[in-house]
């Protein structure tokens, strides 16, 4: 037919994402360094970016972030996981339990393992028969610290150096100093100088002490990424998250995209449990909501590793600086560039046209600067808040531009298409 | 259709039921395993209602755990999942005690102070979880998600409030909210032989679930829930507002939430909330509101279960078993009862339809028949 051919096929017009060149990140990085740097000098507020308090921030934000990648992995496939934090309760003990007989590694397997048979139990409750994947979640958080507890005053009790409630205690993994690098670092950094002092301190804190186990978790975040988007298997698992019947009907087989994600998010969360084992001691109540601060880390990274992995950043800064910086200044010094982030979401979301979302960062932004002039210090129970008002804020502000994989929390049932 | 109805109420019970002999069947193999004699221990658990004490314990405990499973409960009617109550309640309690304990209260009449208290409990409750509804209205933000944020700031709030620099005082190694006085509390009814008393305030409980059960079965507000949640879109079509009923549910699932810590705030012997004041009770509430699928009676039975077999925990350490048993009881239970309603949620599916087709079929024949 003649009719055809006159029409016209528009090529559909998809909206460049706005990827930045490496050097344009670069100098973002460089900005922001340059940011913390001015802050630190007016404040005086020298542990902003101190070699040691970035050693802390790493030490809390690794496991935030495995829990996170955890929570990545099970939601990818469709299957919402608030059962991490039981999950990493089981990893502790793992851990706890292989750890004080057979060394830190022996720790760290069982570990992961006892974290897969969480993983396992939730795949089971929620694929297999088809439960409302929270309901399961909560369950298995119910579940985990009864049985942890129950059989750590068996086992433990009459262990050398155990208790009714903790483990014997358990050596540490290896860990890296870059020798002569660290010690030149220092010496810069005592200096105090505008910007490389700054940089020396961050690049210190990396080089200096730092576990193998936090080396394992950026590498398993560069993996997981690299699986998850550029292989087929990759591919098949995020399409059952969100299409599981068009991916049916291409002959994915789903059930099993699903076991294996929730068998990786149930590993993961194992090893961020043992992560807090190791070179200590398994403590009941030792996770104290990280699993839950890791899912705001994917919530907050909007279901993206490298977005997670700066939640985790975040969250484990906010975290492990208040516990480093006894004086409390470092904090109080960081309302102040959290006020300057939220006038820059502010400016930002007014120039996209979310006029109130923008009203609403500046006002926050200006009780931040408001509260940050008005006292000396931050109490610390507020400051352990701040990750989860962060992702509330976060949800409240960015929500359209949040996106979860679209059959997330939904329960799929074989040919139920 | 007797038949049905026995048929319905048999499959109603069978999976609670089997998820309790299930959890039974698991921890006696834990037990096993771990070198003890189940019968011991399910014996002594057993035994410990023996005393007096215990069984009131049970009770007491057992009307607190029920007003969180309605709080839960009024979100789960429109499948709304307000993970919030633990954080609601906490903060709410908190609060409440403060202002009973503040000492212009003590010049006012008993009943009037009760009430304030009260007041502010369920206001307290209702404004933290309006937090959550107002961000899934207007930002559509899950709830799951933004009450498990709000239950962590508010342990953090609570925390930073319960500090004598801010709302609380330092009585001996115990930091609290200031004592309520004389007349602030509700009595309670003392039993001989027993050093634990029955709260007053079971009574709330009871109210609360007749108004529960009354709302749900007899108002216009009840029926819009339980359409909401059965299908939103038919909702809509029928002329509810699906945003109206989520900020309302959700308002009234965190005042009835702020009512799970009166019982110990008004009638527990520390008169004022510290750093003892029980925790976790809002999952228990979930659990429970699980178990007894929201059903205003079945809580009530889920409620004692969930109560007894804490209160018979204490025993086990006696035969020298971790009191933890009972904790993997009930975590097998909420499991193993979600899966039993699910299967049993499918195997009535095919009795209807078996029903369906003799329905079908009977006519036809009688049809042939007369033709033949």
């Amino acid at each position: 037919m003649s009719a055809d051919s006159e029409v016209v096929v528009t090529p559909p017009t998809y909206k460049a994402r706005r990827s930045l060149p490496p050097a344009a990140w670069l100098g973002i990085v460089a900005a922001g360094i340059a940011v913390v740097s001015l802050v630190r000098i007016w404040t005086g507020a020298d542990n902003l970016d101190s070699s040691g308090a970035i050693q802390a921030a790493i030490t809390a934000a690794v496991p935030i972030a495995l829990a996170g990648l955890s929570g990545l992995w099970s939601e990818r496939a469709g299957v919402v996981n608030i059962g991490i934090e039981g999950m990493m309760i089981l990893g502790t003990f793992g851990a706890g339990y292989a750890g004080y007989q057979w060394g830190p590694w022996a720790g760290v397997f069982f570990g992961v393992v006892c974290g897969l048979l969480g993983g396992l139990l939730l795949g089971l409750v929620t694929i297999t028969v088809g439960v409302d994947h929270i309901i399961a979640g909560v369950a298995i958080n119910i579940l985990a610290p009864g049985l942890t507890l129950y059989l750590s005053r068996l086992l433990f009790t009459d262990a050398p150096g155990g208790g009714q409630r903790q483990s014997p205690p358990i050596s540490d993994v290896g860990r890296i100093t870059l020798p002569w690098l660290s010690d030149w670092l220092g010496e810069i950094e005592d200096k105090g100088w505008f910007f490389v002092s700054d940089l020396a301190g961050i690049i210190r804190g990396f080089t200096t002490n730092l576990s193998l186990l936090s080396i394992l978790a950026a590498v398993l975040i560069v993996v997981s990424t690299f699986i998850l988007w550029r292989t087929r298997l990759g591919l098949r698992l995020r399409s059952v998250g969100e299409a599981p019947y068009a991916a049916e009907s291409l002959g994915v087989n789903v059930f099993r995209y699903k076991y294996i994600a929730v068998m990786i998010s149930g590993s993961l969360a194992g090893l961020a449990g043992a992560f807090l084992v190791v070179g200590l001691k398994f403590q009941d109540g030792q996770t104290g909501g990280r699993g839950f601060i890791g899912l705001a880390a994917m919530i907050f990274g909007n279901w993206r590793p490298y977005g997670m992995a700066m939640g985790a950043g975040l969250f484990g800064y906010t975290d492990g600086v208040q516990q480093y910086d006894s004086s409390g200044t470092a904090m109080h010094a960081f309302l102040i560039l959290v006020a300057l982030a939220l006038i820059a979401v502010a400016i930002l979301q007014y120039r996209s046209g979310h006029k109130i979302v923008a009203a609403v960062a500046a006002v926050i932004a200006a009780f931040c600067l408001w509260w940050f002039s008005a006292t000396d210090e931050l109490p610390q129970q507020l400051v352990k808040a701040a990750p989860y008002a962060i992702t509330l804020l976060v949800m409240a502000l960015a929500s359209q531009n949040l996106r979860m994989p679209k059959a997330d929390g939904l329960i799929y049932r074989k040919g139920g298409g | 259709m007797t038949g049905s109805r026995s048929r319905r109420i048999l499959l109603g019970a069978a999976a609670p039921i089997g998820a309790i002999i299930f959890s039974l069947l698991v921890t006696s193999l834990l037990l096993i395993v771990t070198g003890h004699n189940p019968f011991e221990a399910f014996g002594a658990m057993t035994s410990a209602f023996e005393r007096i004490r215990v069984v009131l314990g049970a009770v007491n405990q057992a009307a607190v755990y029920y007003l969180a499973a309605v709080a839960v409960a009024i979100g789960f009617k429109m499948n709304l999942f307000n993970i919030g109550v633990d954080g609601q309640y906490r903060l709410a309690a908190m609060l409440a005690a403060v202002v009973a304990g503040t000492s212009w209260m003590s010049s006012l009449p008993g009943f009037l102070r009760i009430a304030i208290t009260l007041i502010v409990a369920m206001a307290v409750g209702a404004a933290w979880a309006g937090i959550a509804a107002l961000l899934k209205v207007t930002r559509g933000v899950s709830e799951v998600i933004s009450t498990i944020m709000l239950n962590a700031i508010a342990t953090f709030i609570v925390a930073y409030l319960l500090t004598p620099q801010m709302l609380a005082v330092l009585d001996g190694n115990n930091i609290s909210t200031p004592k309520i006085t004389e007349g602030g509390q509700l009595p309670v009814v003392s039993f001989t032989g027993s050093t634990t008393p029955l709260y007053s305030l079971v009574l709330l409980s009871i109210i609360v679930g007749i108004i529960y059960a009354l709302v749900l079965s007899r108002t216009v507000f009840g029926f819009s829930i339980k359409a909401t949640g059965m299908s939103e879109t038919a909702a809509v079509a029928s002329g509810i507002s699906v945003n109206k009923m989520i900020i309302s549910a959700m308002l009234l699932s965190g005042a009835v939430a702020g009512l799970v810590g009166m019982p110990e705030l008004l009638n527990g012997s520390s008169a004022s909330y510290s750093l003892n004041f029980p925790t976790g009770i809002g999952f228990t509430g979930i659990a429970i509101a699980l178990l007894g699928r929201n059903h205003p009676v079945g809580m009530v039975f889920s409620a004692l279960l969930w109560a007894g077999l804490d209160s018979s925990a204490n025993a086990l350490q006696g035969v020298g078993i971790p009191r933890e048993l009972v904790t993997i009881m009930q975590g097998i239970i909420v499991l193993s009862v979600v899966v039993a309603y699910e299967y049993v949620r499918r195997y009535r599916l095919v009795l209807e339809a078996k029903d369906v087709a003799k329905a079908l079929a009977a006519p036809k024949t009688g049809a042939a028949a007369t033709t033949a």
